[in-house]
């Protein structure tokens, strides 16, 4: 057991996964010499060479598209998008080619691969390095999304992806990359794709939410319990597939739900958590499903009033929790 | 562990690279057997028995030319929805393809699940391909690094019409296989129309193959009404991709014969004049009057073909009208991994 940053754990992963399995290779911007602009690919390079550690031109559908003919042709491809910001260009590759390869061809191929990409705001990132992509990702099936928000998971997590059958876009929160720590296990070990966690038990209401959203849900949940109100934190951790039983169990348990996201709110993943809830566990509600999620402004602006402004924080998510145990 | 490059075809003299008369007579059987297989898809669709067809009337030459050269068992082929030549001489027998434009269960290439034209066959390492152009560029381009870096000594041939080359992801594909000196090759299938708009308003050059500079590899522009020259260059290309210097973009202008596909009608927008010019480029007839002037097409001997594709072409039809249609209860399989299906 060590204490590991966010970032050394899915360093850790990344270079126990290519020492295990001589098939990965790790492609995208910068990720060779320089080790990645996070620093994630660090020393990747020297032990694995260049021919499995490719520093790409500058082109993300290319990045994409090339891990996808890798990965029928016998490689593990783990593509890294500098910023998920930039990963629009892919779309289509990754909608249309990727996650659709195994159905359209009926088992035919099948395109086993990672894609990584840092998300989210609070770095004054503005709008173009802030952005949370998830629910354009998530909705497309034969896609997996995964959002780990603990060092532990983050290992465990990414090396289920390399390992899967299936395409993985994995999202990492950059801003939990230098500030969330914790402990991580030594040598090798998974943690599946899908199951939630539950993070801190609670009675009066469920608080759902993923990546940095977690642990500002947990920092609400301190607040919350000098109050006298015992939040329940639900860890969601894959997006796609998801893990409904364990969120309409928490509901059975708090007859109460809160969806944090840092994603605009319109038609964001909140709503299809909140439509399960509302579909599959109404019975079990003393209050409407409630979702807390970003303003709803084209992104993160920069400057730093309006940035906190746009940002999540405990504060705001102990009193939408107030007022839904209120209701 | 990986299977190394075998000789191309055993009929081909390998000295001067001029095909003997049973291979030049193998080159003919496919040109016409996808000139038939085409044709019949069409019957099928006037007939009201398939809902689209896409077609590859005109491309013959150009696909029998580029495959031949290939190693058909070893190499890849990342084809477009025209590569009907190219898919049959890669192994689909024409009952595949019919079972492909009838959405059959047993449809090879996706179960009735894609539109007609959307070739694909893992056995035969034919890549299944999707509708957006261009998006194969950078499959083929994956596919031919892999083959580098694990030492497969494969070759990747993708192809395409001269409308793909406007996306980016042609552009991303060179640029990457240029920077790796991958074995592919890019073969532009160019006809002079993406659906109806032509070449001109498409690109400010007259040969696609001027691009290539642009990622470091040759480009080559040939005719494809004459199969010999499609297959001397593509032979070089392969020679090229095989020999570790890297990729080629092999344009090959062809004739367009048929309209882009079932919904559409060339007439609109296209003259007569330019309609008997395609017809007068046709492959078919081409490579015919070359094959009987050398005396390896005798009128016995054509007719043999002919009669065998007859055939072929028959029961090939009879087979996929016979075959059942996909069940809608399969129809929520393989979105996901199922550890125990079979592959």
């Amino acid at each position: 057991m060590a204490d590991k940053r966010f970032l050394d754990a899915i360093h850790d992963a990344l270079h126990e996964e290519m020492a295990r399995d001589p098939s990965t290779v790790i492609l995208g911007e910068d990720v060779g010499r320089k080790g990645g602009v996070f620093g994630v690919t660090d020393g990747l390079y020297e032990a694995f060479g260049e021919a499995r550690v490719i520093d790409t031109p500058l082109a993300e559908s290319c990045i994409v598209g090339v891990a996808i003919g890798m990965s029928v042709n016998g490689l593990r491809p783990i593509a890294e998008i500098q910023f998920a910001d930039f990963i629009h260009p892919a779309f289509d590759q990754i909608l249309s080619e990727a996650a659709r390869m195994r159905y359209r061809s009926r088992n035919g191929f099948e395109c086993p691969m990672v894609i990584r990409t840092p998300y989210g705001g609070g770095v004054h990132g503005a709008l173009y390095h802030s952005q949370s992509i998830e629910a354009f990702y998530a909705h497309i099936p034969g896609l997996k999304v995964v959002v780990p928000s603990t060092p532990a998971d983050a290992k465990g997590l990414l090396k289920s992806a390399v390992r899967d059958h299936d395409p993985v876009l994995y999202l990492e929160h950059k801003k939990m990359y230098r500030s969330v720590r914790g402990d991580v296990s030594d040598g090798d070990f998974t943690v599946p794709i899908g199951p939630a966690a539950v993070r801190r038990p609670g009675r009066d209401l469920s608080i759902f939410a993923y990546g940095l959203m977690l642990h500002e849900s947990l920092g609400a949940a301190e607040l919350l319990a000098r109050e006298g109100i015992e939040a329940e934190v639900v860890d969601v951790r894959t997006l796609r597939p998801l893990d409904t039983k364990t969120i309409l169990e928490s509901v059975a348990r708090t007859s109460r739900a809160l969806i944090v996201h840092e994603d605009n709110r319109f038609g964001g993943f909140g709503a299809e958590i909140a439509a399960t809830i509302a579909e599959e566990g109404f019975r079990s509600l003393d209050a409407p499903p409630t979702r807390l999620g970003g303003p709803e402004v084209p992104a993160v602006p920069f400057s730093a009033p309006i940035e906190e402004w746009f940002m999540i924080t405990a504060d705001k998510i102990a009193a939408a929790a107030r007022t839904l145990v209120a209701y | 562990m990986s299977p190394k490059a075998t000789k191309t075809q055993a009929s081909v003299s390998r000295d001067k690279g001029e095909p003997a008369a049973t291979a030049l007579l193998e080159m003919y059987y496919y040109l016409c057997l996808a000139r038939a297989v085409d044709e019949r898809m069409w019957a099928l669709q006037r007939s009201g028995k398939a809902a689209f067809v896409i077609s590859g009337q005109g491309h013959e030459g150009a696909q029998v030319g580029a495959v031949y050269a290939l190693d058909r068992a070893l190499d890849w082929l990342v084809p477009f929805y025209r590569s009907i030549a190219a898919v049959l001489m890669k192994g689909m027998p024409p009952a595949e393809i019919f079972l492909i434009q009838l959405g059959k269960d047993t449809d090879p290439s996706s179960g009735g699940r894609q539109m007609p034209g959307h070739y694909g066959h893992a056995r035969h390492k034919i890549l299944s391909t999707s509708s957006p152009v261009a998006t194969q560029c950078l499959h083929a381009a994956g596919i031919a690094y892999a083959a580098k870096v694990r030492g497969t000594g494969e070759v990747c041939l993708t192809a395409m019409g001269e409308g793909a080359t406007s996306e980016g992801d042609f552009h991303e594909a060179l640029n990457f296989a240029g920077v790796h000196r991958l074995p592919v090759i890019f073969v532009v299938e160019n006809n002079g129309f993406a659906i109806s708009v032509p070449q001109k308003k498409q690109m400010a050059v007259d040969n696609v193959s001027a691009r290539a500079a642009g990622y470091g590899m040759p480009g080559v522009t040939v005719d494809g009404s004459h199969v010999l020259e499609v297959y001397a260059a593509a032979r070089q290309a392969v020679a090229r991709a095989r020999g570790g210097e890297g990729p080629t973009l092999l344009e090959v202008k062809v004739p367009r014969l048929t309209a882009h596909s079932s919904d559409d009608r060339q007439e609109r927008y296209r003259t007569a004049e330019d309609l008997a010019h395609a017809r007068a480029q046709d492959p078919v007839h081409v490579f015919a009057a070359e094959l009987r002037e050398r005396g390896v097409l005798t009128p016995e001997g054509e007719q043999e073909i002919r009669a065998r594709i007859q055939r072929e072409v028959d029961l090939g039809t009879e087979i996929a009208e016979a075959a059942p249609l996909p069940d809608p209860a399969t129809a929520l399989r393989y979105v996901y991994f199922e550890p125990d299906a079979e592959r």
